[in-house]
């Protein structure tokens, strides 16, 4: 061959693959060896599939045994270096402790709140998961969608139960009667407990997938038998074996203990049900209740069902929609829908607007998940900003480090093991104050969360997080610092740009939106709270007691121990209700009066009284009489409030004849409006009328002049003479009252601590800010003293620029907050309104934080001697 | 009896080399593999393989003249050292002793 001619040449491109990953004592003749086979492939097979091999083979060295190690700095044993990384991040840490203590409390802050929140996430999502047939079980839920306001009930007919099993018994596998949850007395021999139960149909038991301690699931079969739950048995029973033992319940009904079963827990939505007895038992028990197995009109009722495991919760929910509508006689303005409200959605998922699920709880989880986040994110950001700031200081470092032969990655590798040192003892720490936090955490979120140690997902989110922080915060110094020329960073060259502390202020800017937005939004959820608390009852809760009663003895001997009670002097007054002051017994509807629209569908606040009540709870009557025990007539007359006054519109309300129930009324006076529902609400018209049956509940206005106590036993004595079995369980009016504003308190309270931690972040991060940004302008400050500025100029130069950045923040936060809290307080009817001045305070309470934890830091800069900074080199 | 062990395709690369003698370099040594045994080899594990065998001491190398085929790249000449053609040697013997082991009535059936 003649060698001047020119050859065809190997794929350019897979000889540089080659050249680029082959380790090096390879390289040569593998090449040459390449080289061979090519040119002999040329020869035989052609150009086009000799470079086409050629490439095959190249790709097919591209092996284990032929990639070159591509890490030239390989340490022979790198644990030393690692060794020697975070012994010098240690020292860092010493050496600038205020920095030190700054940077990790404030991470470990967020860090314990986020994990608070977290847990408190969990707990709430995990709600009724205990009951194994959990995604099937669902409440048949009765909505009332005309007239309107609409509304929602978990009472339904008692004919409802039958019917669905009847119509619809391929798409349900239990169909469940039962009683609301309700305190009865449960007692054996001379102990009596108060105790919640309910009175379920006997598959119940299966359908909860109670956990059995003793007996079975079968244990409502028979009429006279009760199930108890573990707590309630130990303590009728203590460490006998109460399975056969007879009990009675409120007194009366010997029952048979046929089971007992573990407590549900305290996030199951039967977490009250102490005790389960048969439903028929219910039936036998009270002989009216006969009347309504047929009856569509009174809902008396609740009614679970759980799935087939083929049927769906929608499709199914959608079908018994009319159930109960279709046995209503046709009233043009009303509709009633029924709908299945499944377990899964009970807890969070418990509010509903014109039949439709709308939220409810669910809404916090998103609240204080956003809020997790958030004070998460402030830590994180100023993590990131103080280490980054912190870093800047340490270029003259990077610079000798590299001059004594440190390789970049090793440098990478420093930075990055301080920011994880300082990440981990964060995590330590905040593990440890959630730990420390979380009873009181418990107390007041009432809740029963623990640290799930075992649980590998926690672990998997804690060692991420603080991983990805880690890597966040030092990959700023790491990557950037790291990547000077040695030359320039000793020399001092290095200047960050006019645009460097650009992020920084942004990052100051967004958390100080979130601090101000916290601070008006926990401002107006306790101006809420409290301008709720200050309305006026309309009825005197000072020494007002009442207890429940459930036997007929009081009833039967009311006069004489009234009497006696008021001559002891441990009373001013008695009287007996079907329900307590601070609620009402029942709605009622179907009211007739003169001149009434007859479409119009009204909804009245019922309850029935002795004609003492008025006097005992202390109402004004503003017009006519109140109830007298003298005057017979008066069981046919009815006493309304001011409320119903106003929507009936009459001319002379007192002294007109109403129709309800049959039955005619003689208005006899008109009652100032009294809070009995929530205090979030406007009051609704209002019923009271006289009561022919055991009302169920006492009242008692205690006697100022005694002492509570004194007065309680007295009343103690006289009711354990009369009525020996009934468990003296008294209530106080105000305390009930007072359980009304719980949910919204305990919003407050947990707002409010998040905010103060927030707003704590917030101020280490300016803090910390504050002092580099001191510490780097200590000689323009010093040389701006000896040309003549004063302390109070400096100051003032230092603090102008975070001030702006504040004022900036609160103009963000401000409308942000007013939307939320806009939407927030739309739910509740009675409500404060979000006036300017929150907004002003808000900001202005920002602004003399940020001065405050500024000025410490400016002033200590401007005093400081302006020759020693000078001389500093 | 000191054991080295020598992979079936160990053997075959080792011998080859010592067929080959004075002119083993990849290329040859390929080739003749292909020729003789009639299967295929690939370049890299026909290259691991090598220098196995020299980490092994089997085999020593050098580099050689380079050629215009070769694109300018110097060839590795292997060679057989006398560690190796004992363990060579060994493997035969081994073999040999196997087959005089099997009675004659194995064979004949």
């Amino acid at each position: 061959m003649n060698s001047d001619e020119p050859r065809p040449a190997p794929p350019k491109k897979a000889v540089a693959f080659l050249r680029w990953f082959c380790r090096e004592d390879f390289l040569e003749d593998v090449e040459g060896d390449l080289h061979e086979f090519f040119n002999n492939d040329v020869k035989f097979k052609g150009e086009r599939r000799a470079k086409w091999l050629f490439t095959w083979q190249v790709l097919r060295l591209f092996r284990p045994g032929f990639i070159r190690p591509f890490n030239t700095n390989t340490h022979l044993n790198p644990n030393p270096m690692l060794k020697n990384h975070f012994k010098i991040a240690w020292r860092q840490l010493l050496k600038n402790k205020g920095y030190s203590i700054i940077n990790i409390g404030g991470l470990a802050a967020g860090m314990a709140v986020a994990m608070s929140i977290g847990l408190w996430i969990h707990d709430e999502l995990s709600f009724n998961k205990s009951h194994e047939n959990y995604d099937r079980i669902a409440q048949v839920k009765q909505h009332y969608i005309l007239p309107k306001p609409s509304g929602t009930s978990d009472w339904t007919p008692v004919p409802l139960g039958p019917e669905l099993k009847q119509k619809f018994g391929n798409d349900f596998e239990y169909v469940v009667i039962s009683s609301h949850t309700e305190d009865h007395i449960i007692s054996k021999d001379n102990l009596s407990f108060s105790a919640n139960g309910n009175y379920m149909q006997p598959d119940a038991p299966e359908m909860l997938t109670l956990k059995m301690l003793k007996g079975t699931r079968s244990g409502l079969t028979e009429l006279n038998s009760i199930m108890l739950s573990q707590s309630l048995a130990k303590k009728l029973f203590d460490d006998q074996d109460p399975l056969h033992k007879i009990i009675k319940i409120n007194l009366k009904h010997e029952v048979k203990v046929t089971g007992v079963y573990e407590d549900f827990p305290i996030n199951s939505g039967f977490n009250q049900v102490a005790f389960i007895a048969p439903w028929d038992l219910y039936v036998a028990t009270h002989e009216w209740w006969k009347e309504m197995f047929e009856n569509w009109k009174h809902t008396f009722v609740q009614v679970f069902v759980q799935l087939q495991p083929h049927a769906e919760m929608d499709v199914v929910s959608d079908k018994i929609k009319n159930v109960v509508h279709d046995h209503r006689e046709a009233h043009k303005n009303l509709r009633i829908e029924t709908s299945l409200h499944p377990m899964s959605k009970w807890h969070l998922y418990a509010a509903f607007k014109d039949g439709k699920n709308t939220g409810g709880q669910i809404q916090f989880v998103w609240l204080f998940g956003i809020i997790g986040v958030f004070v998460l994110l402030l830590a994180c950001i100023n993590f990131i900003n103080l280490s980054t700031a912190h870093a800047e200081g340490r270029v003259k470092e990077v610079g000798i480090r590299k001059a004594t032969g440190s390789f970049r990655s090793q440098l990478i590798h420093q930075f990055f093991s301080e920011s994880l040192l300082v990440v981990i003892l964060a995590f330590i720490i905040s593990i440890n104050i959630v730990f420390i936090t979380l009873p009181w955490f418990n107390e007041v979120a009432n809740k029963q969360m623990t640290i799930p140690w075992a649980s590998p997902l926690f672990w998997a989110l804690c060692i991420g997080f603080t991983l990805l922080t880690g890597v966040l915060a030092g990959g700023y110094p790491a990557l950037y610092l790291s990547s000077f020329q040695t030359v320039k960073a000793l020399k001092g060259t290095y200047r960050s740009s006019r645009l460097a502390p650009v992020p920084r202020q942004i990052l100051v800017v967004l958390q100080f939106t979130v601090s101000v937005t916290l601070i008006i939004g926990t401002i107006t959820v306790y101006r809420q709270i409290q301008h709720t608390k200050d309305r006026p009852w309309g009825y005197n809760q000072n020494g007002l007691v009442y207890l429940k009663v459930n036997t007929p003895e009081i009833h039967e001997h009311f006069e004489v121990i009234r009497n006696k009670l008021i001559t002891s002097g441990a009373i001013l007054e008695m009287a007996e209700s079907a329900s307590a002051a601070t609620t009402y017994a029942f709605n009622a509807s179907e009211f007739e009066w003169p001149g009434k629209d007859p479409d119009f569908l009204e909804s009245f606040t019922m309850n029935t009284i002795s004609p003492e009540y008025g006097k005992t709870i202390g109402w004004q009557i503003s017009e006519g009489r109140d109830f007298s025990r003298e005057i017979v007539g008066d069981k046919n007359g009815m006493v309304i409030n001011e409320a119903a006054k106003k929507m009936m519109g009459l001319e002379n309300t007192v002294g007109e004849i109403i129709k309800w129930d049959g039955k005619n009324w003689t208005i006899l006076g008109i009652v100032n409006d009294m809070m009995v529902e929530s205090p979030y609400q406007s009051v609704k018209p209002s019923a009271y009328y006289l009561l022919d049956w055991p009302g169920g509940v006492v009242s008692l206005k205690l006697n100022p002049v005694k002492s509570t106590q004194d007065a309680l036993e007295k009343i103690q004595a006289i009711f354990k003479e009369y009525a020996p079995g009934l468990p003296f369980d008294h209530k106080f009016a105000d305390k009930q009252y007072a359980k009304k504003f719980n949910h919204e308190v305990r919003i407050g309270k947990l707002a409010s601590v998040f905010t103060i931690l927030a707003i704590l972040i917030s101020c280490l991060g300016l803090f910390g800010l504050a002092s580099f940004m001191a510490k780097k302008r200590t000689k323009e400050f010093g040389i701006r003293k000896v040309v003549g500025a004063s302390v109070f100029n400096l100051w003032k130069l230092m603090s102008k620029e975070f001030l702006m950045l504040v004022v900036l923040s609160s103009l963000i936060a401000t409308p942000i907050a007013f939307y939320f809290l806009r939407n927030w307080l739309k739910d509740y009817q009675y409500r404060v309104g979000i006036p300017w001045w929150i907004f002003a305070s808000a900001t202005l309470g920002a602004l003399i934080i940020t001065l405050l934890t500024v000025s410490y830091q400016a002033i200590r800069a401007a005093t400081a001697n302006p020759v020693k900074s000078l001389r500093l080199e | 009896m000191q054991r080295t062990h020598l992979g079936e395709f160990e053997e075959i690369v080792l011998l080859t080399v010592a067929i080959l003698f004075g002119n083993a370099y990849g290329f040859a040594i390929k080739n003749e593999i292909e020729k003789r045994n009639r299967r295929k080899v690939s370049i890299g594990a026909m290259r691991t393989t090598l220098s196995r065998l020299e980490k092994k001491g089997f085999l020593t190398s050098e580099l050689g003249e380079a050629t215009r085929v070769r694109g300018g790249k110097r060839k590795r000449y292997f060679t057989v050292t006398p560690f190796g053609k004992k363990a060579l040697e060994e493997i035969m013997e081994n073999r040999q002793q196997l087959w005089q082991a099997i009675p004659k009535a194995a064979f004949n059936l």
